[in-house]
This record gives C-alpha cells, sequence and structure tokens, in this order.
C-alpha cells in the first residue's frame, strides 16, 4: 500500500509571535520551526503502522523553501521511506494542495494523510482542496482508521461526538488526536534518515486567490481584576453586571 | 447573491446556524446585495433563517442527504451558488465546515478564507480578518477571485432578528452518490459541543484526580455550561479527549471560560484566549493564567469551586 503524509513546518507552539513595524510580514528571527503536530504525531504515525501491518512504503511531501529540510528529515528519521520537497515559499492553501495534488495525481496512493490542521494558518484547508482537486472522499479529523484491503473504517471527530463510517480507498484523511501515538525518532533513525532520498521539484505556477496582507496582535487584555476567594458573591455581580456573560 | 449554506443536526437548526445567516446578511449589505440560505437533507423550520436576515431559503432534500459527506455536499452547494451567481459562500466553521470549505474553494475556483471572525470589508478590494497562529495574532486577507468562499468562527457574531419567516422553497439539483457509510453515530445528547459553548468550566492537574471531578461538574450544571480541561488531564485519562481544549485540542470562544487547577501554559492559552472573559482560580499567585485574565481568583480551588457554585445558585435563584 502507498500513503502519502502531507507535513508542513510550524513555528514551535511556545514561539513569541511578532510582527513587522507595518504589520505585512511575520518575525522569523529567533523563531524554532518544528514539525506541526497534528502531521508528526498523527498522520505520520498512523501511516508508519499501517505500512508495518500490511506493506508498503510512506512518502512525506512539503511544499516548502529549502530550510524545511531539516523537518522533512525527521520524518524520514520517524520512519518515512523517502520524500518529496516542492521548492516553493507558498502563500495560500491553494497553491500548497495544488503543488500536492500534481505529485499525487500520477502516483496512485491508497491513502494521503494530512493533519488537522496547521497551527500557523489554523486553516484545515489543505486536506479537503487536494481531496477535491484528485475528486476522492476525504474524512475529516480522523481518530482512527484501518484498512482492510482497499476498504477503510474511519473513525471521526464531530461536535459533540464520533462518527464511524466505511469507504473504499483511495481516500485523503486528516488525523487528530487518538489516530496515533508520537514516536521519537532514535539514533539508527537518524543515522538512516541521512541516507532516504529527498527529492526536490520545481512548482508549477499558480497564481493565488486569497492572501493575508496585514497581521496584528490581539487587542491587550485590561489586566486582572482580583477577587476574594471569600467573596464569590461579588465574582457573580462582576460576571452579571460588569462582564454582562451570566 | 451572498449565498449561506446552513447547517443542521438531526434535521435542526442550532445557534451557530442563525450567526451563518446573520454574519451572511451583513456581507450581503457589504456588497450592497441580498442574502439566501440553502438548507441541505429534510430540516424541519427552514422559515426561521428569515428571521435572521435571508430573503429566501432553497432547501434540497432527500433521505441520502441525511448524512453528511463532504463530496456530495460540495457538489450541491456549488451547483447552487453557481445558479444563483452567488458571490460568496458561506459557511460554519466547524467540522463539517471544515471539511467542505477547501473542496468548494476548488469546485468554485475561489479564494477561501478558513475561520473568519468579523465582517468583511470591499473597500477597493474584499477583505476580511481571521485569528491565526492559534488566537496569537490576528491576520486581515484580501480576496481577489470574483467568487470567495469563507468559513465563520462559532461565537463571532450573534444572530440577530433582522427579518421575518419565510417560507422555504425547493431547488433542482443533481444529488450524487455518497461514496461514504455511516456505520455508527455517537453523540453525548443534551451537552452543547465545545466548539459552540457560550459558558465553559476547565479544570487541570490541580484538581489532584479524576474522582475530585464533582465539584467542576456541579458548577457546570448551575452555569448551564460545558466542561473541559487540560492537555495532561486528558492525557492521563482523568477526562474524555473531547474535552481537551488549547493549541493541540478544541479551540474555543466561549463568552466566559472558568479555568481551575490550570496553570496558564502558551499551549493552553492558545486554545482558549479568544474567549470573551476569562475567571482564573489557582491557588498559586504566580501562576501564568492570571496574565490572561479578566477576573482571578488566588484560592484553593477545593474551597473556591463550591462557594462559586453556591453564590450562583444563589443568583439563579433570585
Ligand atoms: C507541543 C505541545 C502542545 C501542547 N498542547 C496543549 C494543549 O492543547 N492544551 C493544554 O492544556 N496543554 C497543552 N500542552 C501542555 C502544556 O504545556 C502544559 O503542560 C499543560 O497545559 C499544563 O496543564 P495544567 O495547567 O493542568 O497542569 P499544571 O501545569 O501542572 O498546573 C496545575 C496548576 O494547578 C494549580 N493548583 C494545584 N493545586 C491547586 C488547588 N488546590 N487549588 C487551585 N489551584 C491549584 C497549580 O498552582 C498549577 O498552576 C502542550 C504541550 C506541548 C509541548
Ligand atoms: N506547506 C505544506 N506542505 C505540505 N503539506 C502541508 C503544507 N501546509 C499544510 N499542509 C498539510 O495540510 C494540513 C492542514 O493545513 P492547513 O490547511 O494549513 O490547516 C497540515 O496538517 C499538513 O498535513
Amino acid at each position: 500500500m502507498k500513503f502519502l503524509v502531507c507535513v508542513s513546518k510550524t513555528p514551535e507552539t511556545t514561539a513569541k509571535i511578532a510582527f513587522s513595524g507595518d504589520g505585512s510580514q511575520f518575525e522569523t528571527s529567533g523563531v524554532n520551526y518544528i514539525m506541526n503536530p497534528y502531521d508528526e504525531w498523527y498522520a505520520l504515525v498512523r501511516a508508519l503502522e499501517l505500512k508495518e501491518l500490511h506493506g508498503g512504503s510512506v512518502t512525506i511531501i512539503n511544499v516548502g523553501p529549502a530550510s524545511n529540510d531539516a523537518v522533512i528529515r525527521k520524518g524520514l528519521a520517524i520512519g518515512a521511506d523517502n520524500a518529496l520537497r516542492v521548492n516553493a515559499e507558498p502563500n495560500s492553501s491553494l497553491y500548497i494542495a495544488k503543488q500536492i495534488a500534481e505529485h499525487a495525481k500520477t502516483e496512485n496512493y491508497d491513502v494521503i494523510f494530512c493533519g488537522k490542521e496547521s497551527i500557523d494558518y489554523n486553516g484545515s484547508e489543505v486536506g479537503a482542496m487536494v481531496a477535491e482537486l484528485l475528486d476522492l472522499p476525504f474524512i475529516s479529523f480522523a481518530n482512527h482508521l484501518d484498512l482492510e484491503g482497499n476498504l477503510a473504517t474511519v473513525s471521526r471527530d464531530i461536535e459533540g461526538g464520533i462518527e464511524v463510517a466505511e469507504v473504499e480507498t483511495p481516500i485523503v484523511v486528516s488525523a487528530a488526536k487518538g489516530m496515533a501515538e508520537q514516536r521519537i525518532p532514535n539514533m539508527r533513525g537518524i543515522m538512516m534518515a541521512k541516507r532516504k532520498p529527498l527529492s526536490v521539484v520545481e512548482p508549477f505556477d499558480f497564481a493565488d486567490l486569497s492572501v493575508p496582507v496585514h497581521f496584528q496582535l490581539p487587542p491587550e487584555k485590561g489586566g486582572c481584576v482580583y477577587v476574594d476567594g471569600e467573596n464569590m458573591d461579588e465574582l457573580v455581580r462582576l460576571l452579571h453586571q460588569e462582564a454582562k456573560v451570566i | 447573491m451572498v449565498l449561506v449554506f446552513v447547517e443542521t443536526k438531526n434535521g435542526k437548526f442550532k445557534k451557530a446556524a442563525f450567526e451563518a445567516v446573520t454574519y451572511g446578511y451583513k456581507t450581503a449589505q457589504v456588497l450592497g446585495t441580498e442574502c439566501v440560505a440553502l438548507t441541505i437533507g429534510n430540516t424541519e423550520g427552514g422559515g426561521q433563517l428569515g428571521k435572521y436576515g435571508a430573503s429566501k431559503v432553497y432547501q434540497v432534500t432527500g433521505d441520502s442527504l441525511n448524512s453528511f459527506d463532504s463530496q456530495s455536499f460540495t457538489s450541491i452547494i456549488s451547483e447552487v451558488a453557481q445558479k444563483l451567481a452567488a458571490q460568496v459562500v458561506i459557511i460554519n466553521h466547524t467540522s463539517t465546515g471544515r471539511s467542505l470549505l477547501g473542496r468548494l474553494a476548488v469546485r468554485l475556483e475561489a479564494g477561501s478564507v478558513a475561520g473568519v471572525n468579523a465582517v468583511p470589508t470591499n473597500n477597493g478590494s474584499f477583505k476580511v480578518s481571521k485569528a491565526v497562529f492559534s488566537g496569537k495574532a490576528i491576520a486581515t486577507y484580501e480576496v481577489s477571485s470574483p467568487i470567495k468562499v469563507l468559513s465563520v468562527m462559532g461565537n463571532a457574531i450573534q444572530p440577530e432578528e433582522i427579518g421575518g419567516e419565510i417560507s422555504p422553497e425547493n431547488i433542482e439539483v443533481n444529488i450524487p452518490n455518497s461514496k461514504i457509510r455511516i456505520k455508527e453515530l455517537k453523540t453525548e445528547e443534551g451537552i452543547v459541543p465545545l466548539p459552540e459553548a457560550e459558558l465553559v468550566v476547565s479544570a487541570g492537574r490541580g484538581m489532584k484526580g479524576p474522582e475530585n471531578w464533582g465539584i467542576i461538574e456541579e458548577l457546570a450544571d448551575v452555569l448551564g455550561a460545558t466542561t473541559a480541561c487540560s492537555r495532561p488531564v486528558a492525557d492521563t485519562g482523568w477526562r474524555p479527549h473531547h474535552e481537551h481544549v488549547g493549541q493541540t485540542g478544541v479551540a474555543i470562544r466561549p463568552n466566559l471560560y472558568i479555568a481551575a487547577g490550570i496553570s496558564g501554559a502558551i499551549q493552553h492559552l492558545a486554545g482558549v484566549n479568544s474567549s470573551k472573559v476569562i475567571v482564573v482560580i489557582n491557588k498559586d499567585p504566580e501562576a501564568p493564567f492570571f496574565k490572561a485574565a479578566d477576573y482571578g481568583i488566588v484560592g484553593d480551588l477545593f474551597d473556591v469551586v463550591p462557594r462559586l457554585t453556591e453564590s450562583l445558585k444563589k443568583f439563579k435563584a433570585s
């Protein structure tokens, strides 16, 4: 079975978010980058587990510049067989999805995995776009995926519950918590990753339709009003009369 | 024309549906046009969408449409959007909406913005904002395509009564067969799901163990709130996974978020800092959460939480 895992690079979860003075650019200096947690912990690991069960191969794809190679190598160290980087500085989800679909359309992947969302732009768009571009079913926010032949049984998070569905592969799946347990790369994995193929291809042209043009930090909080722990009547009064939330 | 696809659950409309329609109405005003609502599946009471700003309600009915499939719903919404020459298509930023948005963008060759938090502006160019970096910043997007698709973040706008009831009309479209077979649906009845909840009571490792959660549940009960927790609490199995809020859990933006025994790590804040009002209960006055709080109580949660519940009971009874 052939698995493709779409992997994005995101600022580390504790990164301080700042922008250039005119708000046009994200300030990248001093920011550490990681593999998007949903892609690393859930999508990639479940793809590896399914390969271990059913045989086949796991390919990583990233649309990004050469500085993303470290994150891709980490994916190879965790266990992916090979990787592809589309050499671009993407500005929109649609641009990314078009590049991924361009690669995937001739490769006959059984399952294309992506993460629930990237923790920087929080779109959860790329997976749905890839699915539509390839005319495949899409299971979003999957917390479990089993395969038997070409029959996939998938459980997905919906508001206030879980939905279990069956669908024939090929499919696109976005992975949420519960799908797998994080794997830490070991020394052997890291050594082997250096020799695994990471090919680089150039993107095809696509003009963005929707791009961020300005960034700002959220309005500052007015500061915390402390309430005496003995006097919860006062808190209730504040929530009712001042904050008007109850 | 602005087209709003209105979600239903078991044929019924939830508050998010009315939010989307009011958002659609306001977007239509910005563009100087009207707002039309679309429902899919067998629904009850579609006419009330008129109250929240729809000048027409179209429905596509059929038993096969009672369960959701992003592929067939995309086909239906796109066909209606093209038939009616929609300029903007609006959906909710729910699990359903999030699996539709990207598909609709591709199908309609539309620029998309996921999780918008304010009404767009259209002064020379179409712009709309959303939270990015898990709530740590706000970005303004410019959408240049003739047709645009937006998903609206829950609680970003309150439903407003704008018009009156109208009668839904049927609209003819091609209904594709779904390739997905739903086997089982497990939902918790009677509880407002976290992403939609307006009031949330949340607790962390300060609770010491799952056996102590009674005081949190009682507080939530009195308030009519939904319960949530920090990640380690869900990871150790003290609470179910779907209660985990934060950067790697559910992102929420309720009107009121009460956090007891949670330190306020940056990854936790990332999922809750868009809440309108935050109340923090922590025995450590140095807990980072107080910096993000509107109201803070320095104290032992095992004393403070039951006391708050009692005060709320009194308030509710008065
Ligand atoms: C990549 C990554 C992603 C993450 N994603 C998330 C996420 O999505 N959500 C999330 O929550 N965390 C997330 N975390 C974990 C996060 O960093 C914190 O470890 C976690 O939020 C801490 O949980 P806590 O506040 O419940 O526990 P602790 O940090 O242990 O805090 C417990 C608090 O309770 C207080 N307390 C103890 N006893 C009492 C008492 N009797 N009365 C009052 N107060 C008391 C203490 O003073 C303390 O402040 C993530 C971490 C990483 C690395
Ligand atoms: N630049 C990228 N290259 C490859 N995959 C990506 C990229 N950006 C996002 N993805 C995938 O799409 C998922 C959803 O991202 P997003 O739509 O940005 O929330 C991520 O979890 C990744 O699996």
